[in-house]
């Protein structure tokens, strides 16, 4: 069994970690970059098949030289035993199609060959959600998306998935395919380590790669688009079809509510308080009398 | 959660450093240098030296805080076992038995599916679900048992050498009896760790229930005693409370621990030996578990898996692990006032000692020293009047003995309130487990459905 995650460094939109300009543009030089929150899914689905089915996982991703913490914290969640980062000029500012065709070109020319290529649902700056399902298409695999529980059949070659129907939480179908095959992992998915022996493997695998971590930069893979042999007319900007003509900032949602901020020393204002409370007081000493 | 001294006793055929080689540098605090017992009457303190009576049979004991020690131990198991294809797992609640036909062929648990095995250690501690789901221990006569609370007090490395007058490979023990406590029957102990102390009180849970006394208020008599002052000083910090229940293995220890594939080990068999005021449970749980170990692979070696059982049973006998736990002299003792010069000694020491006055006259004959440093009649000496080592009734009644309970305050597990509803007065007492400490109290003193957490969610210390 081999595996590969797919995953992207994205600016770390968490409060006090992000910055605007004055237009509400991002500040990318300001903003630190972080891996795509909703990866997490994709390496947790990743993770559970290793450690159900062993084998190995690598981890891989387009952008710039950069990535290093990105894929160390991919290494880190999913216990990768090796790491593939697609980087040069070239490929800068691709969109998602030409992201995908790199990608693609990337899985083909590993020397392992992987059984099962994992990617996120979304990510948090571009949303497309395209990436995944055109990378597949590229390599004319079945793609199973809004994947909520995954089990593999070896032997078979194959891997069945209950998947949520419009992302609908009540209605969740089974699907089966034979490998290889692309799987979306749906922000829905629970990892479960209900045997012991799985529980025992992830703490081995953790405490391997505690190590491994520390000199991720041992197990990583660089290719530009030479040894891809992609033709830069083909990605990049110029491969990228989509163009951008504006970014606007989305307007802050009105308030609903008004909110007074009252001193608790305030005599006034506290009794104020106490008299607008009043009503809820009634239901709460009901509540305790019985 | 414990106390704070594991001991390593010479006649024991095992002691946690001769199985985890390392034991002593890594996971303990300080040794026991000097070992003190004061009793406190009135503005008056007796203190007596009882170094000489901790020393019999002892080859160390060290003060453990059971965080630093059970991290480091954890490692240790999980390295050692997964050699052997195993390992420890955490976070993972142990619910039930697995039966088959009515056999016991494993365990059931709740983030796990069911594991199957040849011989079930339970290791569970004093509220072991394990040991009472099989019928061998039981949650139901409060003087079978103790409750444990205990502060951990901040205090610098250098302050304790200073004010104890000790240096970094030195430490003590004190242990605190008296009228302190307003009857409750019982005692406070003192120990010191490198950078901290371990501060707590040990009662009868009868006594406690009895005296409908608040156990946190008999915490803070201890703290804020003057006898105390000399080495706290004005302020001081609570790094974290906690509390436990302490079988009282003279009349909870099973003598035949084992059911089918389950072996009982530790506290989950009731084999918490007080002795006198030295409480000894840790070093007796290392012990049974060892020899449990011993028991299952003799018995799979001899092609008779399922005898480990009556094996592990016999070995505690034959070791004299059970005749520590329960003295059959205690029994006898117990039972026919045994006309002995021992006895007689205790009675004259302990017995006539119905109030402080007995105290010290028998201080004067010099009776208590001797008593204290007597293995022997330190055994008796919990059940005495003397008021060492002495502890909690119906739902209203676990409000007092609730560890983080109390009668005026709205903030603990149990809150006890008189609400008015049409005219009527209610008495109500709701019960919160967001504080718990997960002691197990309440279960035997109001019958409450105690239950541990699932695995990962319950109380964790952090000192331990
Ligand atoms: C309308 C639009 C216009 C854009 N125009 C430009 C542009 O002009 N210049 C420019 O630089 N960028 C542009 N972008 C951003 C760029 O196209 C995307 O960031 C990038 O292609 C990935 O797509 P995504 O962020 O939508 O990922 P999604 O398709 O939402 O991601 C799904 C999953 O695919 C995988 N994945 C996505 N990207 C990568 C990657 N790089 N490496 C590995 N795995 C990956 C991850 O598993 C991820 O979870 C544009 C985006 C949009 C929506
Ligand atoms: C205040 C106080 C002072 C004490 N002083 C001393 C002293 O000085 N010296 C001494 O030797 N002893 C002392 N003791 C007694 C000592 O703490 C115990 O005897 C000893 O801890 C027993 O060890 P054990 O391994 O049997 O159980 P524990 O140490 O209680 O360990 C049981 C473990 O099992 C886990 N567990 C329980 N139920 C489950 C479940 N269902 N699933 C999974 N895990 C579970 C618990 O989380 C816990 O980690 C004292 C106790 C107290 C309360
Ligand atoms: S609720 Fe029960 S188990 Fe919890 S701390 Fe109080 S007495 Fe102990």
């Amino acid at each position: 069994m081999h595996s590969v995650v797919l995953t992207k460094g994205v600016p770390d939109f968490r409060e006090g970690q992000v910055a605007f300009d004055e237009d509400g543009h991002l500040e990318r030089g300001n903003t630190p970059t972080v891996m795509n929150p909703n990866d997490k899914h994709a390496l947790r689905t990743a993770l559970q098949t290793k450690v159900r089915h062993g084998g190995t996982l690598s981890v891989m991703s387009m952008g710039p030289p950069g990535y290093g913490d990105v894929l160390r914290e991919a290494m880190e969640t999913v216990y990768a035993d090796d790491l593939y980062l697609l980087s040069d000029r070239e490929l800068a500012a691709s969109d998602t199609w030409a992201t995908a065709i790199t990608l693609a070109t990337g899985l083909q020319k590993m020397e392992n060959q992987p059984d099962l290529v994992f990617a996120g649902f979304k990510t948090a700056d571009g949303e497309t959600g395209h990436t995944g399902p055109q990378a597949c298409w590229c390599l004319d695999w079945p793609i199973i998306t809004h994947v909520v529980a995954l089990d593999v059949d070896e032997d078979e070659g194959t891997v069945r998935a209950k998947r949520l129907v419009e992302g609908d939480i009540e209605e969740i179908e089974t699907v089966e395919a034979p490998t290889p095959a692309f799987i979306v992992a749906d922000p829905e998915f629970e990892p479960t380590y209900r045997k012991a022996a799985h529980r025992l493997t992830l703490k081995d695998l953790r405490a391997e790669t505690k190590e491994r971590a520390e000199n991720h930069e041992e197990h990583l893979t660089t290719w530009d688009h030479a040894d891809l042999n992609l033709d830069p007319d083909y990605i990049g900007l110029d491969g990228s079809p989509t163009i951008v003509s504006s970014v606007d900032p989305i307007p802050k949602a009105p308030a609903e509510r008004e909110a007074t901020v009252v001193d608790p020393d305030d005599g006034e204002g506290m009794g104020e308080v106490f008299e607008a409370m009043e009503p809820f007081a009634d239901g709460r000493s009901e509540a305790a009398g019985d | 959660m414990t106390g704070g001294l594991i001991y390593a006793e010479e006649s024991a055929p095992y002691t946690i450093d001769g199985i985890f080689p390392g034991f002593r540098e890594h996971a303990t605090e300080r040794p026991v240098t000097d070992y003190y017992i004061h009793n406190i009457a009135g503005e008056q303190v007796r203190t007596f030296d009882i170094t000489e009576g901790h020393e019999r049979d002892t080859e160390w004991a060290d003060a453990v805080l059971r965080r630093k020690m059970d991290s480091w131990m954890a490692e240790q198991v999980h390295e050692i076992t997964r050699e052997a294809g195993g390992g420890l797992l955490t976070e993972v609640k142990v619910n039930g038995l697995l039966r088959e036909d009515g056999e016991i062929i494993g365990v059931t648990c709740e983030e796990l599916d069911p594991i199957k095995a040849d011989f079930v250690v339970a290791a569970d501690g004093v509220n072991s679900e394990l040991a009472r789901e099989a019928g061998l221990m039981d949650w139901e006569e409060p003087e079978e048992w103790f409750q444990g609370v205990k502060a951990v007090v901040d205090m610098p490395g250098d302050a304790i050498n200073e004010r104890f007058g000790i240096t970094d490979e030195e430490g003590e023990a004190h242990l605190f009896s008296g009228d302190l406590y307003d009857g409750v029957r019982g005692g406070g102990f003192l120990y010191t760790n490198q950078d901290s102390l371990c501060i707590g009180n040990v009662f009868h849970l009868d006594s406690i229930v009895e005296e409908e006394a608040e156990v946190q208020d008999l915490l803070d008599a201890l703290l804020t005693h003057p006898v105390l002052a000399q080495w706290l000083g004005e302020e001081y910090d609570e790094r974290e409370y906690s509390a436990k229940l302490v079988p009282d293995s003279k009349k909870a220890a099973n003598p035949s621990p084992h059911q089918g594939r389950l072996a009982l080990v530790g506290d989950a068999g009731g084999q918490m030996q007080a002795q006198g005021p030295i409480i000894k449970g840790m070093n007796h749980a290392v012990t049974a578990g060892a020899l449990a170990a011993e028991a299952f692979v003799e018995a799979r070696s001899r092609g008779e898996p399922d005898s480990a059982g009556e094996r592990y049973e016999r070995r505690l006998h034959d070791e004299g692990v059970m005749d520590k736990l329960r003295p059959t002299r205690y029994e006898v003792a117990s039972a026919l006032s045994e006309n002995d010069t021992a006895t007689r000694l205790a009675e004259r020491a302990l017995d006539s000692s119905v109030g402080r006055l007995g105290v010290r006259m028998a201080d004067r004959a010099g009776l208590l020293e001797t008593a204290y440093s007597s293995p022997y009649l330190a055994t008796m000496m919990p059940d005495t009047k003397t008021p060492y080592v002495t502890l909690p009734t119906i739902i209203g009644e676990a409000v007092t003995a609730c560890p983080v309970s109390a009668e005026d305050f709205g903030g603990g597990c149990y809150r006890d309130e008189t609400v008015q509803s049409n005219g009527d007065e209610k008495r109500v007492v709701s019960l919160d487990t967001q504080p718990c400490v997960e002691c197990g109290t309440c279960a035997i003193v109001a019958d409450t459905q105690w239950e541990h957490p699932s695995g990962g969610k319950g109380v964790e210390f952090r000192e331990g």
